[in-house]
């Protein structure tokens, strides 16, 4: 039952052409653009733009599936009352959940497998620290997803989906994906830095550009996030 | 609860703040019987059938569905029912095999997905997505998704509605198979010919009350043998005909009449004449017996009346206080 469920999640995920532009093509048209047109400011440090676009292009990914993907998708089975048939059948809501979360991370794999792949072909060399990053990975997914759900299980579908768009745009400016935080205002910056999208970019942009681990408070903003948002979205979700 | 009950409901009760949706109602839906629940708008049948469902907490009284708490047994009743939501519950693109195929995998012993598309006559739309489907389509694919799992009650909410008469006739003959097959339905409607077709057992709600029950027979049944119904142009001259009759007559809805006197060969010899006359057809002539459109509106606007001439009462009181 939960295979063929999972199965179907990423079905109807792949077939939504707008959640594929948003969480394939963008990403994708955003890191060969960026990293070939010299548009941008790079970090202090950073001699080739891929370096420190590949990083920050994995979490924008990591934003558009958890977020907005999945809030959009979920807010209109909401507003459709798909949650609600689901709800009188044997599937029952934890394996929804559990269903849902198994196809952002297929999503995930699909994204960044891709990414990767172009970000290679550019010419990007990361450092292996390979499985810090793939925590970051999974604390921004859970970040993201939360507010994702806590969208779509409070507000209609149309509002969630200019919601999660809105919210997508704000935090890939501010969220030091495509322009470093240095070249913004110091309280822009500052702010930007512990958002969800800033935090994850950062331990990102540590763990596959210097190798290093990133500071202790992007870290523990990330991990604030990832707890913070699917408490939320638990303690809130309307099911219709 | 007997055994003989898909549905039993005790003095159930539904708020929502101040308002009382449903006020103390009790009825049994038989197992293996199509019961039909019938009201206005807001006269609280989808909160009832939504606290059979499980979907929400009555206020107060109880509610047993095949023996079972809705809310506290609520894992194995979905087992052993089948919903039907009135509009949408599906995706948008999800295609129509695929998506009987999904749900038939939620439960123990489904039907095969062919002959779930076949019984609903759905064939040939395999892989046409929900929204490329007409509205009769769209019902069709949601009354197999609530059958598919081979479910012991079927909450069906206005099935037919939207439908084209062929369609309606499909489903009819669908929801008669599921009783066939020994389980049990309970019909949310509007549809007042639905109820005539189909239904062994039927509920009138009105204002949050049953106003009626019984079988559609027992319901159309006249109390009052001293009248017979009629329908002919709207707009009859009353005054003449009630002479030519030497008989009250009220023309109930536009062109719906009531004789108040007994339907004797020559009083409806008198009318048949009266009409000729006039050139004017006869349709539906019953004598001492309503149809279910009769029962309800009178059933419901009775309770309407008792509730406005409540609501004048309440405020000349309190002009008095």
């Amino acid at each position: 039952m939960i295979l063929q469920q999972i199965r179907h999640e990423v079905k109807m995920s792949l077939r939504n052409g707008e959640q594929v532009l948003v969480s394939i093509i963008i990403p994708v048209l955003f890191l060969i653009f960026f990293s070939s047109v010299d548009v941008l400011p790079l970090p202090e440090g950073v001699s080739d733009s891929i370096d420190f676009l590949a990083p920050g292009i994995l979490a924008l990914a990591v934003m558009s599936s958890a977020m907005v993907s999945l809030g959009i998708g979920t807010g209109f089975e909401r507003q459709y009352l798909v949650l609600k048939r689901l709800g009188a059948t044997p599937l029952g809501r934890p394996r929804w959940v559990g269903a849902k979360i198994a196809m952002i991370c297929c999503l995930l794999a699909i994204q960044i497998s891709v990414l990767v792949i172009v970000a290679l072909l550019l010419g990007w060399s990361p450092q292996s620290n390979y499985l810090t990053a793939l925590i970051a990975i999974l604390l921004g997914a859970s970040a993201f997803g939360g507010l994702g759900l806590l969208m779509a299980g409070t507000l209609k579908g149309t509002v969630t989906l200019a919601a999660a768009n809105g919210l997508y745009l704000v935090l890939l400016l501010i969220g030091g994906m495509i322009v470093p935080f240095a070249e913004m205002p110091s309280a822009l910056a500052t702010i930007g830095e512990y958002t969800p999208a800033g935090a994850l970019s950062t331990t990102l942009n540590a763990a596959l550009r210097t190798g290093a681990t990133s500071s202790s408070s992007a870290w523990v903003a990330l991990v604030i996030w990832a707890i913070a948002t699917p408490v939320l979205a638990a303690r809130f979700f309307r099911w219709e | 609860m007997t055994s003989e009950a898909a549905v039993d409901v005790r003095d159930l009760t539904i708020r929502y703040g101040d308002r009382i949706a449903v006020n103390g109602i009790s009825f049994t839906a038989p197992a293996g019987a199509i019961t039909a629940i019938l009201g206005p708008n807001g006269a609280g049948k989808t909160s009832t059938v939504e606290v059979a469902e499980g979907f929400r907490r009555p206020t107060s009284g109880s509610v047993r569905v095949l023996g079972l708490d809705p809310l506290a047994d609520h894992a194995e009743l979905v087992k052993k029912i089948g919903v039907m939501l009135q509009a949408g519950g599906i995706a948008n693109q999800s295609r129509v095999a695929e998506t009987i195929e999904l749900f038939a995998s939620y439960y123990d012993n489904p039907l095969e997905v062919d002959d779930v598309l076949a019984m609903v006559g759905l064939q040939d739309f395999r892989r046409a997505t929900y929204r490329s489907l007409s509205g009769g389509e769209q019902q069709r694919l949601s009354l197999a998704l609530a059958l598919v799992g081979q479910p012991e009650l079927a909450f069906l909410d206005e099935p037919t509605a939207g439908v084209d008469p062929i369609g309606r006739q499909k489903i009819r003959a669908v929801i008669r198979g599921v009783k066939e097959r020994g389980a049990s339905v309970v019909l949310t409607t509007h549809d007042l010919d639905d109820v005539e077709k189909l239904a062994d057992h039927v509920v009138i709600l009105s204002g949050g009350q049953i106003v009626a029950a019984g079988t559609p027979q027992e319901l159309m049944q006249s109390d009052q043998e001293n009248d017979f119904r009629f329908r002919a142009a709207a707009g009859l001259a009353l005054a003449e005909l009630q002479t030519v009759l030497n008989a009250s007559v009220r023309e109930e809805q536009p062109g719906d009449y009531v004789v108040e006197t007994q339907g004797t060969p020559a009083v409806i010899a008198a009318l048949t004449q009266w009409l000729a006359e006039r050139d004017l057809p006869l349709a539906d002539l019953r004598v001492g017996r309503k149809n279910l459109n009769d029962v309800f509106l009178q059933v419901t606007q009775e309770t309407a009346n008792e509730s406005a001439n409540e609501s004048v009462t309440t405020r000349r009181g309190r002009r008095r206080r």
